[in-house]
């Protein structure tokens, strides 16, 4: 048993009245690759929501030996977890490098938010040229890299990506995951993944759980998760 | 020529406070999607501060920068004790804490200090600046404290990571929770500079219409036509709408006939309703577009 960097148990989550987790049990191993699939409504951004405190929960999460569930946002961020939302989350009109340095807003290392500025231009090379832009005038793909090297800057151990290939061209995409290959082993950030295209997920994450109407259906290392006929059928289409 | 150019300026120092308290309204706005109906009241309440100080004997610019730091404090506790509860609330629910606040205030300040009208100095003098007849030193002093103050604003929110989480916290505040900002204290710090602001414009303004409870009234109301024309979601454009208003206003009181000084409010009045109807974004205002 390899330990854990975050183990949720029997989380629930409800906007307003309405419940849309049902007892969901995950483990994120550290240093590693995990993804949650499922169809649109199954609840994978509602599991990312609640794990950063955007929602009203119940249940045990414990990241790093803390317990965070029902804890603000602005404090699980200081653990070191980095949530690249849904639809990017960009300050559009703030410049790229604005968009960066608020990615540090709880850093007070100086010194080292700039070095880490240079350093995630060398994952996203045309950020650099595009440094001194409003966000908003980048392209969508630009935009998800800024997302994700604005997430880099929280120096995070865990990374939460809800749906980075959305929206991006096919070659986009593979550029993108190449990227967050790289991020996984070179800066040994852990990821968690929540993805629409399975497939893609599959071939990057090393664990996968399945998101049904809120329940996790099924659970296992990525590629025995390919290879189940149901999933094969319903989320590869082959 | 010459009357023009008197004009001109008078309004452009009269601009300058409208200016300030139009920023103070749109801090305040971008924070919390309402339009603060009592930050006149905040400021003459300031005011009064001020006048208190003075009468306890302290030098002027002491009395000054003392109550730009009490009405900070001030703002910032308006916000943590009123608004903070209200935050899920319905902005109608604001609306009415915006007018109970007003009256409060305003009722506050006639019962502390009596609605008698009192004089308030001007740190400039009034006398013509240079000898020559263009411009009051009081009216060239006000132009030159606006400018001060935007110029700090500007540096504030433009070089510093207060400032910059600030910004990020009113465009995007749950992208900005996401990045570790406290967005409600951001929140609230707006909330005091917006009172430190309109502090300003209170004591500048003072000397010019006299200090009493309803001293900012048709103040107010001119900053909500700079806010308005130069676009709520737009600091740089409420100051440059601040400024355009007190000019036009002026202009208007001198050479159009029928206004004079008694129909000049209306002015105020006549570029909202313009400005709504043909603008409704203000001149620099951003359009709200979702893309997709």
């Amino acid at each position: 048993m390899t330990t854990k960097l975050l183990e949720a148990r029997d989380l629930c989550a409800f906007y307003g009245s309405t419940q849309a987790l049902f007892g969901v049990a995950f483990g994120i191993d550290a240093g590693g690759i995990t993804t949650l699939l499922g169809a649109n409504g199954a609840g994978k951004t509602t599991t990312l929501r609640a794990l950063s405190g955007m929602l009203r929960t119940s249940g045990d999460v414990h990241f790093d030996g803390h317990s965070i569930a029902g804890r603000a946002t602005e404090d699980i961020v200081r653990l070191g977890i980095a949530h690249v939302p849904e639809g990017r989350g960009t300050f559009v009109r703030l410049t790229v490098e604005e968009n960066l340095h608020l990615g540090a807003t709880t850093r007070r290392d100086r010194a080292g938010i700039a070095a880490d500025i240079e350093r995630v231009f060398v994952y996203f090379p045309r950020l650099k040229e595009r440094r001194d832009q409003q966000a908003g005038t980048l392209s969508g793909g630009e935009q998800q890299m800024l997302a994700i090297a604005r997430a880099l800057m929280l120096r995070p151990r865990l990374m939460l990506l809800d749906e980075p290939s959305f929206g991006l061209a096919p070659l986009l995409v593979q550029e993108l995951f190449a990227i967050l290959r790289r991020l996984n082993q070179d800066e040994g950030v852990s990821l968690l993944l929540v993805e629409q295209n399975a497939s893609l997920a599959l071939d990057l994450a090393d664990s996968a759980y399945l998101l049904e109407t809120g329940r996790v259906v099924m659970a296992g290392p990525a590629p025995e998760i390919r290879k189940d006929e149901g999933i094969r059928r319903a989320y590869l289409g082959y | 020529m010459e009357l023009f150019l008197h004009q001109f300026l008078a309004g452009l120092a009269t601009g300058g406070i409208y200016a300030l308290m139009a920023l103070a309204i749109v801090m305040i706005y971008q924070a919390i999607d309402s339009l603060n109906f009592a930050q006149g009241e905040m400021a003459m309440f300031s005011t009064f501060i001020a006048w208190q100080l003075l009468q306890w004997q302290l030098p002027f610019w002491a009395a000054f920068f003392l109550t730009i730091a009490i009405a900070f404090v001030g703002g910032f506790v308006i916000e943590r004790v009123v608004f903070k509860p209200l935050r899920h609330a319905h902005q109608l629910a604001h609306i009415v804490v915006f007018i109970a606040l007003f009256a409060i205030i305003n009722s506050m300040a006639g019962f502390l200090w009596d609605f008698s009208i009192k004089s308030f100095p001007s740190p400039f003098g009034s006398h013509p600046l240079f000898g020559q007849r263009l411009i009051s030193a009081h009216d060239a002093g006000m132009i030159g404290v606006t400018l001060i103050i935007l110029a700090l604003l500007y540096g504030f929110f433009r070089y510093t990571r207060v400032g910059l989480s600030m910004r990020a916290a009113a465009a995007n505040p749950e992208s900005a929770r996401l990045v570790g900002v406290r967005v409600g204290r951001m929140v609230a710090l707006g909330w005091g500079m917006a009172a430190a602001i309109g502090s300003v414009a209170g004591m500048m303004i003072a000397p010019v219409v006299f200090l009493e409870p309803n001293m900012m009234n048709s103040i107010l109301l001119y900053g909500f036509a700079g806010a308005v024309v130069g676009g709520l979601t737009s600091p740089g454009g409420a100051v440059i709408g601040g400024f355009a208003v007190g000019v036009i206003e002026n202009l208007a009181g001198t050479f159009v006939p029928y206004v004079g000084r008694e129909l000049k409010l209306s002015i105020a009045l006549v570029l909202i309703v313009a400005v709504l109807t043909v603008k409704p974004s203000g001149l620099f205002g951003e359009r709200i577009v979702n893309r997709v």
